[in-house]
């Protein structure tokens, strides 16, 4: 059980899904974010928060996602944790218009 | 005297409540720049607030929001005063006195009343005391819940309303491993209720439940959930509203509800749930129990995302044996707090309290659902208490930094002359290691203490 971030984060990277973590499970590099799945409670608060519907819950991950459930689960293992709404990346408007939202 | 915020003169902040507003709050505190020192100030002798007795026992990874907490109780400054009542043993004068500044996380104790006749009789509940009550918070343990009749409704579509239909429609097997207390398992396990209504007053584009519990609905072991095709039409403008990119959580419930309305009825299964929508109940009927209900059916009025539901004068009525209002929790008012009595709320501006009039008053802030409205998940604290802790950051300059503050030492002097026995984090460690214990044997999480003196004998 757990919920992902997928690909519309890369190159957006917005945060506001940090700002509603009970937990601080997210986790950060250059490109996106990760979820911790260990840390996760499944909460969903993050889900709505996203500008462009990157988080998915188990239920609602379609098949062609699903590989970034293990992405989510390494990658958090390796890079830090992001408990504040930053700055989104630089093109992240673009991106998000791009991705039609 | 050195400078407020400083080793040799932190800033000493009282914050009243430890539900997750309390403890973002202190988070936000201790891990600022500035040095503070954070006292949390419980009624009760556990702390935790909704997390331990609101979020439902059969939701346990929800409950691990703890473990959050935990860590931040272990930081050096974070000291938890619990079984001490803000405005009884101690008031917000002389907390004042013993701190720079006070933040109020005290949530929402009570709740909305539907305001129709026959509310109080006999059969006619809250959620909250419901909820209380088998989460076995000691306010509520000494609640009855007449479980042997047919019919129970419930008024309100948001997530309490979704937890409350749920343990009822759920079997013992389906609850006997959790955390709920004993004696409402006791009762739960006697329950001849047949059908569920959960209603609501709007369209089913307007519920306000999450994909995720309402997809509960859909396994559980003994009980149908029921939507009519026809309760699923959509006037034009809440069409307009599922349509709209970015409200993914109503289209993701709409769709729920469909495909309930589509399921076979699974015959072995012996309770239904329906989910009924535009009605509103108009008074309730009885001698001195319950018995029927008149709802008003409703239409919706107005532009898309800012429908309110209108009533036609055309009513129904059902037999009911036992009701649950479940329209929203409301804050209780604090002596000499300004306080907001149609939102329940303190008044404040973005955390700062002020007086009706706007004023902002020096020293007191507000953080949680006592400071926006019992709205949102435990996540949505975390935002709201960092905004208030900003705007207290900003004003340290205004909090009597040049007057030595007593802090704890002063809350236990005061606590000391009137012989009221406080506990701390540890001692609560010891009560959760024992409810762990008492859990074991039964298969359970821990077995909560529901009733206080039992707690303190616990620990002393």
């Amino acid at each position: 059980m757990t919920t992902i971030v997928t690909d519309n984060c890369k190159n957006c990277r917005f945060t506001d899904c940090v700002s509603v973590c009970p937990v601080a499970c997210f986790h950060y590099d250059d490109e996106m974010l990760y979820i911790d799945p260990e840390v996760c409670i499944d909460c969903s608060a993050c889900i709505p928060e996203c500008p462009v519907e990157a988080i998915y819950e188990d239920d609602d991950i379609p098949e062609d996602k699903e590989h970034w459930i293990e992405i989510n689960a390494e990658k958090a293992a390796e890079l830090p944790v992001i408990e504040e709404k930053i700055e989104p990346l630089p093109g992240a408007e673009e991106r998000k218009a791009e991705l039609g939202f | 005297m050195t400078k407020l915020g400083t080793d040799d003169n932190p800033v000493l902040i009282a914050i009243v409540g430890s539900g997750p507003s309390g403890f973002y709050a202190a988070e936000a505190l201790i891990k600022s720049d500035v040095k503070i020192k954070v006292d949390i100030i419980e009624r009760l002798p556990s702390p935790y607030g909704l997390v331990r007795s609101g979020v439902a026992p059969d939701h346990q990874k929800l409950k691990q929001a703890i473990n959050l907490y935990k860590k931040i109780a272990s930081a050096p400054d974070f000291n938890l005063i619990a079984n001490v009542t803000v405005g009884k043993d101690i008031s917000v004068e002389e907390l004042r006195k013993t701190h720079h500044a006070v933040i109020f996380t005290c949530g929402a104790e009570t709740d909305r009343k539907l305001g129709i006749p026959g509310e109080d009789l006999r059969g006619s509940h809250t959620a909250t005391e419901f909820v209380g009550w088998y989460n076995g918070h000691p306010d509520y343990r000494e609640l009855e819940f007449d479980l042997s009749q047919d019919v129970a409704v419930i008024i309100g579509q948001g997530n309490v309303a979704a937890d409350v239909s749920r343990i009822l429609s759920k079997t013992v097997d389906e609850l006997k491993h959790t955390d709920i207390a004993q004696h409402a398992l006791d009762v739960l396990a006697e329950s001849k209720l047949k059908e569920i209504h959960v209603i609501g007053r709007r369209g089913p584009a307007q519920a306000k439940f999450t994909p995720k519990e309402l997809r509960e609905f859909g396994k559980l072991s003994d009980c149908n959930p029921i939507i009519l095709e026809q309760d699923l039409v959509l006037n034009d403008e809440s069409k307009k509203e599922l349509e709209e990119k970015g409200n993914i959580t109503n289209k993701k419930i709409y769709g729920l509800f469909s495909d309930f309305s589509k399921r076979e009825l699974d015959l072995n299964k012996s309770k239904k749930c329906f989910f009924r929508f535009l009605l509103g109940p108009k008074e309730i009927i009885g001698n001195t129990n319950i018995e029927k209900l008149i709802l008003e059916k409703n239409v919706l009025s107005g532009e898309p995302f800012k429908q309110s539901a209108k009533g036609t004068n055309k009513t129904i009525e059902i037999d009911v044996g036992i009701l649950f209002r479940s329209i929203g929790y409301r804050g209780v008012p604090i002596t000499g707090v300004p306080f907001h009595e149609s939102w329940g709320t303190i008044q404040n501006k973005k955390g700062r309290v002020t007086e009706n009039d706007g004023t902002i008053v020096n020293q007191l802030y507000a953080a949680g659902w006592i400071k926006r409205g019992p709205t949102g998940i435990i996540g949505t604290n975390r935002a709201c208490s960092v905004e208030t802790v900003d705007c207290l950051l900003n004003d340290l300059a205004k909090l009597d930094g040049e007057i030595k503050k007593s802090g704890a030492e002063g809350i236990y002097s005061i606590l000391n002359n009137k012989s009221i026995c406080h506990i701390s984090f540890d001692d609560w460690v010891k009560i959760d290691v024992e409810e762990i214990k008492l859990g074991e044997p039964k298969g359970k999480p821990r077995e909560k203490y529901t009733n206080i003196d039992e707690m303190l004998s616990m620990i002393n």
